[in-house]
C-alpha cells in the first residue's frame, strides 16, 4: 500500500459541525441549583449523624447548572461525607438510599476518581464496592450515558 | 430451549419467512444466507450477494414471500424468489448514510427504511413494473381511525415525545441512553423501548400518556419485544433475555425474572489432577468462577423475533446475538421451569 504522505490533518475534521440540521441539546437554566447545602450537612457530621449527613449531601445535585464552582463544591462536600464514615458503615448507608441515590452517588464516585487527592480514591473504592453491590453495573451505565453529570 | 450456533461471527440480523421452515440471515458481512430447517439441522440452500457494505436490516414479507434487505452501502434490495433463486431489485434511497433497519408494512406494498442521516424512507413497490420509487416521509393515503395517541394525528408530526429534558417527572433522572430497540404492543396502546442507560421504558397512550421506565442493574438492553399485552422480553448485551411486566392499573414496570436455562452446578469434588488442570488454565482451581457464562448465547444478543403466537399470546421467540448463534425459546417450558414465573 502507498505510504500516506499529505497531510492527515482532514481527519481530525468534525463535519457534524457544518451540518445545518445539527441538533442542539436544549440547556435548562440550572441557576437556581446551588448543589448540596454546606451548612446542614456540615452540622449533621459534628453530631455524628453520617446517614443523615448522607442524605443531605445528595440532596439538589447541580446537575443542570454550568457553573464549574458549585460543581466542584458539591463534589467536595460529598467527599468530606464520604471520608467520615467508618469503613464498616459503608453498607448499610448505601442501603438506605433509594434506587435513584443509589445512581447518583455512583456518579459522585466517579467524578471524585476524576481528581484524586491523597486518600481520596482508597475511601471512593470502598464506597463503590458497596454501591455497585447495590446498584449493579446499570448505575455504572447510567453514570458513562448520562448527559448531565454532577 | 433449542440452540443452533451457525457461524463464529455474529449474525447481524435475521428475519424468518412465514412458516418458520427457513430463516434469513447476514454473518456480519455483505451477503444474506438463507437457511432451510432440515429435521433438527439447517443447511444452507442461498446466497444473497449483491450489497457493498454490511446488511444491516432484512424482513421478510410473510404472505408476498417477498425479502427486503438494507445494508451499510446506503442501499436496499427487494428480493423476489423466481425460478428458485433469489432476483435482486435495486431500490433508490438517497441516504448519504448507512440504513440502519427495514421493514415491510403490514399490506406487504410499501417498506420503510431508517438511516443514519435521521431520514426514513419509504418505499412503494409497483408489482406489475417490478419497480420501486421511494419518497421521504410526506403524505398518507388512507388516515388510520383514532387511536390512544391521538385522535386528530395530523402526518408527520410527532403524537409523542420522551426522555431527554427533566422537566416531567423529577424522579426519573431525564435519560440519557440512546435508544437501541422500540416495540408496540400488539393492541399498538403501548409502546416500549428500551435505551443505552440500561433503562427499559413503556409507554401508554391516552391523556395521560404516562411512561414508566425501570432502571435495571445490568448492561444495556439492545432488543425488546411484547409477548402478551402486559409482558415484554428484552435482551442485550448480558446475554439472556429478561421478563418484565408492566401494570397498566398502577403504570409501574418490574422485573419478572431472568430467563434462562441454569447450568448444572459444578461438582464438588474434583480431583486433584483436575484441580493443577484448572489452575494451569484459568489461574482457579475450580471448574466454574464468576466470569463463566453459564447462559445459552455466549455474547450479546443483538435481535429477537417472534416465531409463534404474535406478540399478544406469544409461544415461541427466537434470539440471535453476536456468537452467532440462535436460541429458541418456548414461553411455556420456560414458565414451567423457573419458579416465580408468570406470565400474564
Amino acid at each position: 500500500m502507498s505510504k500516506n504522505t499529505v497531510s492527515a490533518r482532514f481527519r481530525r475534521v468534525d463535519v457534524d459541525e457544518y451540518d445545518e440540521n445539527k441538533f442542539v441539546d436544549e440547556e435548562d437554566g440550572g441557576e437556581n441549583q446551588l448543589g448540596p447545602d454546606e451548612a446542614e450537612v456540615d452540622s449533621f457530621i459534628r453530631q455524628g449523624n453520617l446517614i443523615e449527613a448522607l442524605h443531605a449531601v445528595l440532596k439538589n445535585p447541580p446537575i443542570n447548572t454550568k457553573n464549574q464552582n458549585v460543581k466542584d463544591r458539591a463534589e467536595g462536600l460529598v467527599l468530606k461525607v464520604l471520608s467520615a464514615f467508618k469503613s464498616s458503615d459503608i453498607e448499610k448507608a448505601v442501603q438506605s438510599l433509594d434506587k435513584n441515590g443509589v445512581d447518583l452517588l455512583m456518579k459522585y464516585i466517579y467524578k471524585g476518581f476524576e481528581r484524586p487527592s491523597e486518600n481520596s480514591s482508597a475511601v471512593l473504592l470502598q464506597w463503590h464496592e458497596k454501591a455497585l453491590t447495590a446498584g449493579g453495573v446499570g448505575s455504572i451505565v447510567r453514570v458513562l450515558t448520562a448527559r448531565k453529570t454532577v | 430451549m433449542a440452540y443452533h450456533s451457525f457461524l463464529l461471527e455474529p449474525i447481524s440480523c435475521h428475519a424468518w419467512n412465514k412458516d418458520r421452515t427457513q430463516i434469513a440471515l447476514c454473518p456480519n458481512n455483505h451477503e444474506v444466507h438463507i437457511y432451510k430447517k432440515d429435521g433438527t439441522k439447517w443447511t444452507k440452500i442461498h446466497e444473497l450477494k449483491e450489497h457493498n457494505g454490511q446488511v444491516t436490516g432484512i424482513d421478510w414479507a410473510p404472505d408476498s414471500n417477498r425479502i427486503v434487505t438494507c445494508g451499510a452501502d446506503r442501499n436496499a434490495y427487494v428480493w423476489t424468489l423466481k425460478e428458485g433463486s433469489w432476483k435482486p431489485t435495486l431500490v433508490i434511497l438517497r441516504i448519504n448514510r448507512a440504513a440502519r433497519c427495514v421493514k415491510w408494512s403490514p399490506k406487504e406494498n410499501k417498506f420503510a427504511v431508517g438511516s443514519s442521516s435521521r431520514l426514513i424512507s419509504i418505499c412503494y413497490f409497483e408489482q406489475e413494473n417490478d419497480w420501486v420509487f421511494s419518497a421521504y416521509i410526506k403524505e398518507v393515503e388512507e388516515k388510520p381511525g383514532p387511536t390512544p395517541w391521538g385522535s386528530k394525528m395530523p402526518f408527520g408530526e410527532v403524537l409523542f415525545e420522551s426522555g431527554g429534558t427533566g422537566g416531567a417527572a423529577p424522579s426519573s433522572s431525564g435519560g440519557g441512553g440512546w435508544v437501541h430497540s422500540v416495540c408496540f404492543s400488539h393492541s399498538g396502546n403501548r409502546l416500549a423501548w428500551t435505551s443505552h442507560d440500561s433503562t427499559v421504558s413503556v409507554a401508554e397512550g391516552g391523556k395521560t400518556g404516562t411512561v414508566s421506565s425501570l432502571s435495571s442493574e445490568t448492561l444495556p438492553l439492545l432488543c425488546v419485544t411484547f409477548i402478551t399485552e402486559n409482558s415484554l422480553v428484552a435482551a442485550g448485551h448480558d446475554c439472556y433475555p429478561m421478563l418484565y411486566v408492566y401494570d397498566g392499573a398502577n403504570a409501574s414496570l418490574t422485573f419478572g425474572g431472568k430467563l434462562d436455562v441454569p447450568k448444572q452446578a459444578a461438582s464438588k469434588d474434583i480431583s486433584a489432577r483436575e484441580r493443577f488442570k484448572n489452575l494451569d488454565r484459568r489461574a482457579s482451581e475450580t471448574q466454574s468462577t464468576d466470569k463463566d457464562l453459564n447462559t445459552l448465547h455466549k455474547n450479546s444478543i443483538s435481535q429477537m423475533s417472534v416465531l409463534e403466537g404474535g406478540r399478544n399470546q406469544c409461544t415461541k421467540f427466537c434470539t440471535t446475538g453476536m456468537d452467532g448463534g440462535m436460541g429458541i425459546w418456548d414461553v411455556k417450558s420456560l414458565e414451567s421451569a423457573m419458579k416465580n414465573l408468570k406470565i400474564v
